[in-house]
């Protein structure tokens, strides 16, 4: 089941993308996310699409890969331009049938809104596949070391994450062994209405609640034995390097930007 | 090897939310480069032992000594650079999502400078024969493996004492033979002293000393041989003899001419297969 999701989901090859630092990949990403509001008319979506398509290109990502990924969210996508259709009530006329009217307004309004939507989610995604979460980590606790000295926690934020990562398939092994544990006792996951499958859930949970609160006060206890105590004094194994590359796709970011509102309406 | 590395005197421990004492008026040394078992059953206070000798709870009474510097809050850190210690549990203690940033944590916590930790990571890794899974992440390995990066974690910080708190009764045989294997070989190397923490009388059949522990009291210390010889009584205790122990008692029982108790199934069946000419 989680295999199908592509959030999240890692895909190693040998680009300019995977070898970016996470740190310019973040910005890059939180940067087109806001100029993607900019763009308001045909040719400036246009040139949006084409970016978006050529970073797709960029990152060797196989493109079967990204449309199978995707697959669940263009539903939320298509829903999104359905719902601009039938709802926008502005400008002329364009088709009528029985009590369905759609204007063009809400026809522009729904590709252009949709598109918006989609072009976000292939960015993002490009972002989680090209980058492996624990590097997404580190480059935004370098990111966020700045809000340091405002007393937020980065350094915590950041180990929260990178222990939560490193826990994920360990919790996922062992939901496994306690939903075959509890087959074996007679409970059905599988069949069955929907309340029954979500009373089903239940011992599944609980079990997995009581196990993880008891590794998380064993974790606690092996951190402090080997010495943790904290940010302050510690050093960092893994270390970011800002090369060329970084500049020069943040370079062509901000002259897109440039472009993009030289030419929207 | 005979002067004191740590030293424990008239310890007492007592959890909060418990009437009765974990440890009761402990006391003994740990000598240099030995290999010291601590055995009991469950709730007789070994874990709260080892838990006490690196700083996790601090003793109600008594003191403990590191190195000659008596164990408080203030020292707590310099100790734990010089005490390393592995869990029970493989995938509770692993922190790192790979198997290098697990290793490199204890590093960075102790702020070693990159160059050096990055020298240290991979020597360690070599150490433990974990040098080729470098990038692995721990849902990967088995128990064993994850054991043996945890001590690669440990002697990263090169401590002079590695506690075992039953390091290997979460895992199959065969991953327990290369985490002790993997042990024995640093305790040479490295000339460290073991603590090892079990119930596993086989494994401590292969200690130097043992020490049996019953509700919170040292009850009794020896060497193996010793320890053996108390048989039923360590049955009492809730303690399961070693196979080849038990063995060589019944055979000596039914009138075989077996001169002692042998402690590991090697030694008996040498004995045995020697023993018929001698008849």
């Amino acid at each position: 089941m989680m295999d199908k999701m592509i959030f999240g989901r890692y895909v190693p090859a040998e680009s300019v993308l995977h070898r970016m630092d996470p740190r310019s990949k973040l910005v890059l990403i939180f940067l087109f996310v806001c100029i993607v509001f900019l763009a308001n008319n045909m040719l400036t979506y246009g040139l949006l699409t084409v970016y978006t398509f050529l970073m797709i290109a960029l990152s060797k990502v196989p493109i079967r890969f990204i449309y199978t990924g995707l697959k669940p969210v263009l539903l939320l996508v298509i829903f999104t331009l359905f719902l601009h259709l039938f709802l926008t009530k502005e400008g002329e006329v364009l088709f009528r049938l029985g009590w369905i009217t759609i204007y063009e307004e809400g026809l522009r309004q729904g590709i252009f809104i949709s598109l918006r939507f989609f072009l976000l989610i292939l960015m993002t995604s490009i972002l989680t596949l090209t980058t492996t979460p624990i590097e997404i980590t580190d480059g935004l606790e370098s990111l966020l070391a700045p809000l340091n000295k405002i007393k937020f926690p980065v350094h915590e934020l950041a180990l929260m994450m990178s222990i939560s990562l490193r826990f994920i398939p360990t919790l996922m092994q062992e939901t496994d062994k306690i939903m075959k544990a509890q087959t074996a006792r007679g409970v059905d996951f599988s069949s069955g209405p929907i309340k029954e499958r979500i009373k089903a859930i239940i011992p599944l949970l609980i079990p997995l609640f009581v196990s993880s609160f008891k590794r998380a006060e064993e974790l606690a206890v092996a951190m402090e034995s080997r010495g943790y105590r904290g940010g302050e004094g510690r050093t960092k194994y893994r270390q970011l390097s800002w090369g060329l590359k970084d500049t020069a796709m943040l370079a062509m970011l901000a002259a897109l930007t440039l472009v993009l509102i030289l030419l929207r309406t | 090897m005979n002067e004191p590395l740590v030293e424990l005197k008239n310890v007492s421990f007592k959890y909060d939310a418990e009437t009765g004492f974990a440890l009761h008026n402990v006391s003994f040394n740990i000598l240099k480069g030995e290999w010291l078992a601590i055995v009991g059953h469950n709730g007789s206070g070994k874990s709260t032992l080892a838990k006490l000798l690196n700083g996790l709870h601090f003793p109600l009474e008594g003191s403990i000594t590191v190195g000659g510097i008596p164990l408080t809050e203030e020292t707590v850190w310099e100790t734990r650079k010089k005490i390393g210690m592995v869990f029970q549990n493989p995938d509770n203690q692993f922190v790192g999502t790979t198997v290098q940033d697990d290793v490199a944590f204890g590093l960075e916590n102790h702020g070693i400078e990159r160059n050096d930790m990055v020298q240290r990571v991979a020597q360690s890794l070599e150490k433990v024969k974990m040098a080729q899974f470098l990038n692995q992440e721990p849902h990967h390995l088995s128990g064993g493996q994850k054991q043996r990066v945890a001590i690669a974690g440990v002697i990263a910080l090169r401590p002079n004492i590695i506690i075992l708190d039953e390091s290997t009764s979460m895992l199959d045989p065969r991953g327990r033979e290369e985490v002790l294997e993997t042990v024995r070989e640093l305790k040479q190397d490295y000339h460290m002293t073991v603590i090892s923490i079990t119930h596993d009388l086989e494994e401590a059949a292969k200690a130097d000393r043992i020490l049996v522990m019953n509700r919170g009291q040292l009850y009794r210390e020896g060497t193996p041989e010793e320890i053996f010889q108390m048989d039923e009584e360590l049955v009492k205790l809730g303690l399961d003899i070693p196979f080849p122990v038990k063995l060589s008692k019944i055979l000596r029982e039914k009138g075989l001419p077996l001169s002692r108790h042998y402690l590991s199934e090697e030694e008996l069946v040498e004995e045995l297969w020697t023993s018929h000419s001698k008849m």
